[in-house]
């Protein structure tokens, strides 16, 4: 953990690009309302890059597409809270200003590079096309921009490769122009859902250090999606920890990771496998502990706490109302009844 | 790219059929210059049996079989081409909408189910009936029940492209809603839609005939396929090749466009087209 070389965020901020307030984002099911995020409050300052962790079905994707508005009318929507950006409320925006918003001012990478690109248009058209619509500019310029894109996310040759079809890329090439696309109007905010989970694990580390660098070029903020606390650790200066909807622990990288307030975060860290670790106390040679148990539906609500079940540190307290996420030292904060402070 | 497209016209069934429907096309275009009038009258050389001077023969009020069948083609070629092109276009425009605009889709495709229950040949008595016959309205008659098809086939196609992430990505770059239609969707609809136009042409061909077998097509005076077979229906045991004759070039028309559907299916389906 000595590696890491991350700094504290100071306490004087400029005000955040993006101020998530209380987003509950619910779907419909013929049994009734499902609530996969829970009055989720988050803060994007700007330049900064804050990873969102947690297990599967935690609610980390459907955040990310309820920022962009993008959840089927049918199937599901933002029921409470907003989300400030520019003086806009995306909660509430129409759709003609989410339509001026997306892929111009907020960016999103999707986590399948193999199937997010038409495979019947041209790469370097797809990235033109977000310029033309965003931007208004002509074929002939922005088909030039497109081949600087490129040129950008390091594809060699970009001129030919622009008149190539994603067909005719590899796995980490696609996912390079998914970000020349993402990044070609220059937006203030790059959501990218698990851009990494599909690559290659030598490919990823490429990706990961590509989206940082081009995030200090374009001056974007990025949230990151991810299960993948490595990256976290490599790349992250704020992470926020999901949980069943729920943010459950939000701080500094390092801080978080040198001493994690709530036990589910803790039992995340743990389950990380790394050198010399079987020497801990209390646990077997060569075994990686887990969290036992399961997440637990979204369609079961229970009054407490939602991690009681699977927690050691429960208490008769957390089967009876859930913790409010209360603020700790230096942008931190937590909910649990018992969190780990010592 | 390009090998793949070049091996369009390797198939040798598309091959086959192409040449067949080109020949046919040329027969069509060229009859005044290769056939002679197909409406002049010859008491004297009345049901005369294929000979040099009449190449198919002659019909029950001596008018050459060959400037006939040669006619006809024109009526079966139009029909079946404007048919194919009034039934995908419609029908790529509303099938596109369906499957795409949930809101729209629930309506229209109750409206084409109600469609797909009215026959064709019901239909087309009923508008003959209704205003004077001629081909136009044989056209019409024909396409209206084909649209339903095509709209189900075009629909069925959005359905499964509009929930593939680049649709999704499209979206969540700012792409207006008719812009993902027409640039994200629409290209992926066009390959079945081919083929499914070869089979509407073909069927066409073949209902234009019933209909003017039973009457109710195209006004007699015009010598299509169906009519010839009509007029022939009643000399069929003195002088079969009245309806000999433009039998076997509807069975051999509808057979080309068939082929031609079916390589298109093979060579542009890569499913099948490994298998071959």
């Amino acid at each position: 953990m000595q590696s890491l070389s991350l700094t504290s965020i100071s306490p004087q901020l400029p005000p955040p690009i993006l101020r998530i307030d209380g987003l509950t984002t619910e779907f419909y099911t013929p049994s009734g309302n499902v609530c996969a995020v829970n009055r989720l409050s988050l803060n994007l300052e700007q330049k900064e890059t804050l990873c969102l962790v947690g297990e599967s079905g935690c609610g980390k994707s459907v955040t990310a597409l309820s920022l962009m508005r993008l959840i089927p009318e049918k199937q599901g929507g933002i029921t409470s809270g907003s989300i400030h950006f520019e003086d806009e409320d995306l909660a509430t925006a129409s759709e003609s200003t989410m339509r001026r918003i997306r892929g111009n001012k907020i960016s999103m990478i999707f986590q399948e590079p193999m199937t997010s690109l038409n495979p019947v248009i041209t790469v370097g058209d797809q990235i033109s096309e977000s310029l033309r619509i965003h931007q208004k500019l002509s074929p002939r310029q922005a088909t030039k921009i497109a081949i600087d894109m490129l040129a950008l996310v390091r594809i060699a040759d970009p001129a030919r490769r622009a008149l190539e079809y994603p067909h005719q890329l590899s796995g980490g090439m696609r996912q390079r122009v998914m970000i020349a696309i993402a990044l070609a109007c220059e937006p203030a905010v790059l959501i990218a859902d698990e851009p990494t989970t599909a690559l290659d694990v030598t490919i990823q580390a490429q990706i990961l250090e590509l989206i940082l660098e081009l995030k200090e070029s374009v001056m974007t903020s990025v949230l990151l999606i991810t299960h993948d606390l490595g990256v976290v650790a490599e790349v992250g200066q704020r992470i926020a920890v999901m949980y069943a909807g729920r943010k459950v622990e939000e701080g500094p990288v390092k801080d978080v990771f040198d001493q994690p307030f709530h036990p589910y975060t803790q039992g995340l860290l743990e389950s990380i496998p790394r050198r010399g670790a079987s020497s801990r106390v209390g646990q077997c040679r060569g075994q990686l502990p887990e969290i036992p148990g399961f997440v637990p539906s979204i369609r079961e609500t229970s009054v407490g706490c939602a991690f009681a079940a699977r927690c050691k540190k429960a208490s008769p307290q957390c089967g009876i109302a859930a913790p409010e996420l209360t603020a700790q030292s230096t942008g931190r904060a937590v909910a649990c009844w018992h969190p780990n402070f010592d | 790219m390009k090998i793949s497209r070049l091996s369009v016209f390797v198939q040798p069934t598309i091959f086959v059929g192409c040449a067949i429907i080109l020949t046919f096309a040329l027969t069509a275009i060229l009859a005044p210059f290769i056939a002679g009038d197909p409406l002049s009258f010859d008491p004297l050389n009345r049901l005369k049996k294929p000979s040099e001077l009449f190449l198919f023969g002659t019909d029950q009020l001596g008018r050459d079989l060959y400037s006939r069948v040669v006619y006809g083609a024109r009526v079966s070629l139009i029909v079946g081409l404007s048919v194919a092109l009034i039934a995908t276009t419609i029908g790529l425009v509303l099938g596109i909408i369906c499957g795409y605009l949930e809101r729209v889709d629930a309506i229209v495709m109750r409206v084409m189910d109600g469609m797909m229950a009215i026959p064709s040949i019901l239909l087309a008595i009923a508008l003959i009936t209704l205003m004077k016959a001629s081909l136009l309205i044989v056209i019409v008659a024909i396409a209206i029940p084909e649209i339903p098809r095509v709209v189900r086939l075009v629909r069925s196609v959005v359905l499964s492209v509009k929930t593939l992430p680049y649709i999704e990505a499209a979206i969540a770059s700012g792409t207006k809603t008719r812009r993902v239609m027409t640039r994200h969707i629409l290209p992926s609809t066009i390959p079945p839609l081919i083929v499914q136009a070869t089979y509407v042409c073909a069927s066409a061909i073949l209902t234009e005939a019933g209909l003017s077998f039973l009457g109710a097509g195209t006004p007699p005076e015009i010598p299509s396929w169906g009519n010839l077979i009509s007029g022939g229906r009643a000399f069929f045991q003195i002088s079969p090749w009245i309806i000999f004759f433009p039998g076997l070039m509807l069975a051999i028309t509808v057979l080309a466009i068939n082929l031609i559907g079916d390589g298109m299916r093979d060579s542009l389906d890569p499913r099948i087209a490994k298998r071959i």
